[in-house]
């Protein structure tokens, strides 16, 4: 679908397209799961060239200019010669709610527990995360911060593995 | 471009002011945190820390982006081409790191402060504002977990822990306030509904919001700043440290693309 409408190459593409060619970015530290699935796409808008509207999940996550870059470059290739218009915003906060149902399930695959519906309670309050290897409850918060602003590390006493999950933000 | 707040000349520098004064916090406490990282008592408070120093300087960031919206100024020019005299964070934040308890008890401080001080802001009228702080006070949260947990762990563990901490809130007391320290013309913050709350009203939600735990955990309550003239344009020689240190890669290479 994608490339069909890479090789039909519209002066300006329609926002299904839009959406279609993010549904193709990934997280750059999740690969797996791509920016749409986890919910920072806040708005596209198409007109004199296309604009794309995203959520920080941190304020200061690190990986900004890369997913910004990423998408440029994914819409210079849908849309050759448009005015692309990459931006930030806090219009509206992300908060991990937003992360679909594919994109749980992909965050689980790749080893991180999805976070718990309900971004209003903080890490250390939520009920027991499912471990991401072996779906036992038998799990335990080793601490709120991790490898990534925007994840916790815990530790599962029946696989007696140390996993991540996403933090309810 | 600059952006259009819609604000009369006088609320304009008023939220100017009000911008630099949280975004100096945020970056000075957050190189603080930051020398933690590689230090700290134990590996997942290396990486507590290390988390929230990037949490702090990235809010910074935001605040200097914004105020750079409106001032044309580059927020990096903003961050590290200034000289000491002119950073705007508060006394609290401003003295030298010191040892754990010193921390926790400057970070419960800070973080219940800020707590109050975003709650202000949270229906600005100013919209990027009250937008940035919606998010804000999302992440600040687990901040203020992370130090209400050592605090009261701090507390019990006699004597040296508790020790620690005492001789931590007795150096800060005179200038634990100063987070509250009057800005220029906040008033027209006020009246434009910028802020809902001036920095007096919100000194005394914040003093009466450590109540309980403190009195709970047998700790000094921190009374009004001893300078309030001062809060945020004295520092000290520990500051101008820091200063040296978070400045020296942008002296080594000023045009270096990042």
């Amino acid at each position: 679908m994608v490339s069909a409408a890479v090789a039909r190459a519209p002066a300006v593409p329609t926002v299904d397209q839009v959406w279609a060619a993010l549904a193709g970015v990934p997280d750059p530290e999740i690969p797996a799961i791509s920016i749409v699935d986890l919910g920072i796409v806040h708005r596209v808008t198409v007109g004199g060239g296309v604009g794309v509207e995203l959520l920080p999940t941190f304020v200061g996550c690190p990986a900004l200019d890369v997913i910004r870059d990423a998408v440029r470059e994914r819409l210079a290739a849908l849309a050759p010669g448009a005015t692309i218009d990459v931006r930030f915003t806090f219009a509206e906060p992300w908060t991990s709610d937003r992360i679909t149902p594919t994109g749980r399930e992909q965050l689980r695959r790749s080893g991180f527990a999805p976070p718990a519906p309900g971004g209003a309670e903080l890490v250390q309050l939520m009920p027991r995360v499912a471990c991401p290897y072996c779906g036992s409850r038998r799990t335990r918060l080793e601490n709120s911060f991790g490898p990534a602003l925007c994840r916790a590390t815990h530790y599962c006493a029946d696989c007696r593995q140390p996993f991540e999950a996403f933090k309810p933000v | 471009m600059s952006l259009d707040a819609g604000l009369a000349p006088g609320t304009r520098s008023a939220l100017e002011a009000l911008l630099l004064a949280m975004a100096d916090d945020e970056f000075v406490i957050g190189y603080w945190d930051s020398e933690w990282t590689g230090i700290a008592p134990l590996l997942e408070e290396d990486v507590a820390m290390s988390s929230i120093a990037q949490d702090e300087i990235g809010h910074a960031r935001a605040f200097y982006g914004l105020l750079g919206e409106l001032t044309d100024r580059d927020p990096d020019t903003t961050a590290y081409d200034r000289p000491p005299e002119s950073f705007r964070h508060c006394r609290l934040v401003d003295h030298a790191r010191t040892d754990w308890a010193f921390t926790i008890a400057r970070r419960y401080l800070y973080e219940t402060a800020d707590a109050v001080r975003l709650a202000a802001l949270e229906d600005s009228s100013f919209a990027p504002l009250a937008g940035l702080v919606a998010k804000i006070q999302r992440e600040e949260r687990y901040h203020l977990a992370h130090a209400e947990g050592w605090l009261r762990r701090l507390a019990v563990a006699r004597p040296e822990g508790r020790t620690r901490l005492l001789a931590a809130l007795r150096t800060l007391a005179p200038d634990a306030a100063t987070v509250f320290t009057r800005l220029p013309d906040e008033a027209t913050l006020v009246e434009a509904g910028v802020m809902s709350a001036g920095t007096a009203d919100q000194a005394v939600v914040w003093r009466a919001g450590l109540e309980p735990l403190f009195a709970q955990l047998e700790l000094p309550l921190p009374g009004a700043a001893a300078d309030p003239a001062t809060g945020r344009t004295t520092h000290s020689d520990g500051f101008r440290w820091l200063y040296g240190e978070f400045t020296a890669v942008r002296y080594m290479d000023p045009v270096a693309a990042w």
